[in-house]
């Protein structure tokens, strides 16, 4: 076990304002980055910056202030593509993953026929499971291929649910329960095998490792802002240029358009054609700002941190006995989330009827309990009910890392975790 | 921006505790005049409620179910509350009286489980 990160915490916690809150006295022990991560000087400082000096709406105004605008949303669309190997045309700006998938799953979809077939997991978060069905209606067929009892992927349920009709795939890189890191240069060369897409949820993988379009094989990779030091309302689709040129657009308006008569209209060319509306303009300049933040401390390093980290959680919450860990126990395969549940308690101190099959104690008390030290983890079925009947529990706790996150954190966890059956006295 | 100090561990107060530990009217029950059962997806927790009606009044109830302290413990005390009492008593009952009667303040998002039983319950009266 390394003792020391690669990363600076310390210094790199002074760049977050909102570390310094003191919530109910306490420090805030934030281990919900899974959901959404806190923001950087940097990134607040690059939005204000935006309103206060360059602020008029995208490529329309012919005058200076509007061609400045355009030049940073443009220049942040370059930066962010080339953060994942990846040329501006094939960047599109959406509001966030789920988003992302819609798109995919309309125009693309328009393209797909009765008997088709999209194969997906049983990890996947609702936003690539929810817009798939949409397409039941038209005879299309969504399969789901298993997991392990470790959590991982199981690779010969997936070769054997895909076939000549399959096609999409679509898979997420990391699961946001479980933590595991989906082997996507693998599946996505199987996918290419059967001539299908292959589609790649970066939600959690993009903001925690590095992420290359071109090495992962993926024809589309989606993932959010909000979850990498942005803003909320900004993510990005980035698809292939030529797939994307096949596809309808998405939503019809301004932006979107070349030319538009009263009886029809031509569309503007990718990846504006998919961007109807005026843009999240502060949002792509925050996301912008928050890439060069990942990018001065390397990705590399990033995950780095995050692995130290996980290895530790696993050590220290793996030694209580109450407590059960889902997903991979290998921090090789598994990025900085850990989901876990207390096992059945059977004590002297409960009804004997609830005693046979014990009661589980339920994550919202946990996560209810934590929060008396400002410990704060999500609880619920974080969006991945699917998984949840899988793995048959109703709900699990969950604590995810970042690299504001350091050992502290992870002991402040393990010694929350130990008051909770004193509290319930159970 | 003033800190609201969150007197968290007053939910678990030892009355809910017990109620959560120990559930009074605990179990199924055989032949019920009515049998109700709810959820609360987004959080996993389940009620079902058996109860035995005669000349419009409850003679015996029980309940199983399982997810959080605060959805268990209330559903033992609802149905401490309505046990031997008429149904007008039932049908009458309001939010605020359970609410009272487990004493604790509880957040948006907890009253949705402190609610599950009394949801199932109204459901289950509400065809006599």
């Amino acid at each position: 076990m390394v003792n020391d990160s690669i990363l600076d915490v310390k210094r790199i916690r002074e760049d977050f304002p909102i570390l310094r809150r003191r919530i109910n006295n306490k420090r805030p022990v934030y281990l919900d980055s899974t959901a959404t991560t806190q923001k950087p000087r940097a990134v607040i400082d690059a939005i204000v910056n935006y309103y206060e000096n360059y602020n008029a709406n995208v490529h329309r105004g012919i005058y200076r202030l509007s061609e400045e605008a355009t030049d940073l949303y443009e220049k942040s669309r370059k930066n962010i593509g080339n953060f994942i190997g990846a040329r501006e045309d094939s960047i599109v700006f959406v509001r966030n993953t789920t988003e992302a998938l819609n798109l995919i799953a309309y125009s693309y979809g328009n393209l797909l026929r009765e008997g088709d077939e999209i194969l997906t997991t049983i990890m996947e978060h609702h936003s690539n499971i929810v817009p798939w069905q949409f397409l039941s209606r038209k005879g299309v067929k969504l399969v789901f291929a298993d997991i392990n009892p470790d959590g991982t992927l199981n690779m010969d349920d997936f070769i054997g649910k895909i076939n000549k009709r399959t096609r999409i795939v679509t898979v997420t890189h990391v699961s946001n329960v479980l933590g595991t890191i989906n082997d996507v240069e693998e599946i996505g060369k199987i996918a290419h095998d059967q001539g299908a897409v292959f589609i790649v949820d970066g939600a959690q993988s993009v903001p925690h490792m590095p992420v290359d379009v071109r090495r992962i094989n993926a024809d589309f990779l989606a993932f959010s802002g909000h979850k990498m030091l942005g803003p909320m309302g900004i993510g990005v689709l980035y698809g292939r240029k030529d797939i994307l040129e096949s596809m309808d657009p998405f939503m019809g308006g301004g932006e979107m358009i070349s030319e538009v008569h009263t009886y029809g209209s031509k569309w503007a060319e990718v990846p504006l054609k998919f961007e109807a509306g005026t843009p999240n303009v502060e949002g792509a300049v925050g996301l912008s700002a928050a890439v060069d933040y990942l990018r001065s401390l390397g990705m590399d390093n990033v995950r780095g941190h995050e692995k130290y980290l996980v290895s530790y959680a696993l050590e220290r919450l793996g030694s209580i006995e109450d407590i059960q860990i889902y997903g991979p126990k290998d921090p090789e395969k598994r990025g900085g989330v850990i989901s876990f549940n207390f096992r059945n308690i059977r004590s002297e101190r409960i009804h004997e009827q609830l005693r046979k099959e014990g009661i589980m104690i339920h994550p919202h008390d946990v996560a209810t309990i934590l929060d008396m030290d400002s410990v704060m983890v999500r609880s619920g079925h974080h969006c991945a009910q699917p998984l949840m009947e899988r793995l048959d529990v109703p709900a699990t706790s969950r604590a995810s890392f970042y690299i504001y996150n350091d050992r502290d954190d992870v002991d402040a966890l393990y010694d929350a975790i130990g008051k909770v059956r004193g509290v319930l006295r159970i | 921006m003033s800190e609201r100090d969150y007197e968290l561990d007053n939910i678990y107060m030892e009355f809910i505790l017990e109620n959560y530990r120990n559930p009074k009217n605990y179990g199924s029950m055989d032949n019920p005049t009515v049998e109700r059962s709810g959820s609360n997806p987004l959080c996993g927790d389940e009620i079902t409620i058996y109860l035995r009606i005669e000349n419009n009044r409850i003679v015996d109830v029980r309940f199983t179910g399982r997810g959080c302290a605060i959805s268990q413990a209330s559903a033992s005390i609802l149905t401490e509350m309505i046990k031997g009492k008429d149904l007008d008593y039932v049908k009458g009952l309001k939010e605020e009286d359970l609410l009272s009667a487990l004493g604790i303040e509880l957040s948006p998002a907890r009253l949705k489980c402190a609610f599950l039983s009394y949801r199932v319950l109204k459901d289950s009266v509400s065809g006599f």
